[in-house]
């Protein structure tokens, strides 16, 4: 090993001995950079000096725990697959009296606005109750506000008429100066809390959960053991919606997921698997 | 002589004017290839299902798109794909992010080298070859340190010149030399 390399696992030790913080299950190539990025932006030189910090200066941690969390996302991100979840997987939820939706690594909010405003067009908001987790507190509080850049939100309306939106995007927000804010009525069914899949167990029954881009961050181990916590989580012939380029072959916990769409990555629990 | 190390990588960064390069760059290498060649090219926002498809029909090796957790196989061509950083990890498999982006650019070249710099230290070639922005620079300044062999494509035979000057002027090469000449040298190290 050289010594960047000891040094990060030292640093991946001390974040877990000394606040609980368990990344010994990220992806190596990736959690290095970023935890290069945090060694550049608070002038430190070294991963080592990093690590002596975020021992002994407790106020440190969530300028840690931002940087590691990677919150990059857009609303509609890949339009396509929220029309697929739209056309194939609403129908379905339909049937439910009540649904639960979660969204795992919900950044700064963005995908679940999206979920939010698709299920309000389908007439299906008003029974729907969505649980929004991120282990990062900093970004739910920001999720929560639901305020993003001009510029960003010409991305977003764009990606929502693409993702076959029924209005224009800015039927849903209020534009201010440079910052458009979501309608607070979005909010009403949406529930922002704190959820570490590294750490944190089953708390609902959910229809659909929605995981994009975060399994990639994980090694086979952790990827394997959050989606049976997502096993765990669903009902039976529940849904699970992951990012476009996921792979889930080298995992076990996977077998008890049909393929639904493949090319939308979404799958469905087999009909004895559930709750 | 240097061109008998044993090559076990090679990755390739290139943007605009790139997939002109490949074309003319892929059906030169050898059907002897060993090592695995891993491409990150600029392509825009659109997947590289279809540039995957134009370049495997003029090549002798089969072209894919990378899939994470996947480890590369000798003798075939990789590209990464669209939207995604995409990372050699030290084990060899791929990895994707979604990181925001380094140059303005996702995938990023200089992540890429970075990576497989790490992996393969002084068994991997580096190639940089035309593109219009620095990208790629950082990372071959890398891949040098680590002990990698470095070919950038002479920028007065670039289509555009910027990627290979900037990597020139940030990381110097091993080699500086014309498209023409680029998959003979690749083929003395790799056959
Ligand atoms: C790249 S974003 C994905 C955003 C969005 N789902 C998308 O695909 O556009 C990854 C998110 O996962 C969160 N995350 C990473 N590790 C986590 C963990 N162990 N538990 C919960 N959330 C996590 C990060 O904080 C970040 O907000």
């Amino acid at each position: 090993m050289d010594a960047e390399d000891i040094e990060l696992e030292l640093f991946v030790q001390a974040l877990k001995l000394r606040h609980g913080y368990d990344f010994g299950q990220y992806a190596r190539a990736s959690l290095k950079r970023r935890v290069n990025d945090l060694v550049k932006n608070a002038e430190l030189g070294t991963i080592g000096a990093l690590t002596s910090r975020v021992v002994h200066d407790e106020a440190f941690l969530p300028q840690v725990i931002a940087g590691i969390s990677v919150p990059v996302s857009e609303m509609f991100r890949n339009p396509e697959i929220f029309k697929a979840l739209s056309a194939e997987v609403f129908p379905v939820l339909a049937s439910y009296p009540h649904i639960n939706i979660w969204q795992a690594g919900c950044a700064r909010g963005e995908e679940v606005y999206s979920l939010a405003i698709l299920l309000e067009e389908a007439g299906l908001y008003d029974r729907t109750q969505i649980y929004a987790t991120d282990f990062n507190d900093h970004v739910l509080h920001v999720a929560q506000e639901g305020i993003f850049s001009v510029h960003e939100a010409r991305l977003y309306a764009q990606n929502y008429l693409a993702a076959g939106g029924k209005h224009t995007l800015s039927h849903y927000w209020h534009a201010r100066y440079e910052r458009v804010k979501l309608d607070e009525r979005l909010k009403r069914n949406i529930t922002f809390a704190n959820h570490n899949l590294v750490a944190d167990g089953v708390f609902c029954e959910a229809h659909l959960i929605l995981c994009r881009n975060v399994l990639i961050y994980f090694t086979n181990t952790l990827q394997d053991q959050v989606l049976g916590l997502f096993r765990d989580s669903l009902v039976r012939g529940g849904f699970l919606a992951l990012g476009n380029k996921e792979s889930i072959h080298f995992s076990a916990n996977a077998r008890e997921f049909l393929a639904f769409n493949s090319a939308a990555r979404i799958f469905r629990l087999g009909p004895s698997v559930g709750k | 002589m240097s061109a008998r190390r044993r090559i076990e990588a090679v990755v390739l960064g290139c943007s605009a004017g790139g997939v002109q390069a490949m074309l003319a760059l892929f059906p030169k290498l050898s059907v002897d290839f060993k090592p695995y060649l891993i491409v990150v090219c600029h392509a825009g926002a659109e997947g590289v299902e279809l540039l995957c498809e134009v370049l495997g029909r003029v090549s002798a090796l089969p072209v894919r798109e990378a899939a994470e957790r996947d480890s590369p196989q000798p003798g075939v061509i990789y590209l990464a794909p669209a939207g995604y950083h995409l990372y050699l990890e030290r084990e060899g498999q791929f990895a994707l992010s979604i990181d925001p982006k380094v140059c303005f650019v996702r995938p990023s070249i200089d992540i890429l080298f970075e990576s497989a710099a790490a992996r393969h230290r002084s068994k991997l070639l580096a190639v940089v070859l035309s593109g219009a922005n620095e990208d790629g620079a950082r990372g071959l300044q890398y891949v040098r340190r680590l002990g990698g062999y470095a070919i950038v494509q002479d920028p007065e035979d670039a289509a555009v010149p910027q990627m290979p000057e900037a990597a020139l002027r940030i990381a110097g090469a091993d080699d500086v030399l014309p498209l023409s000449e680029i998959a003979t040298r690749i083929n003395e190290f790799c056959s």
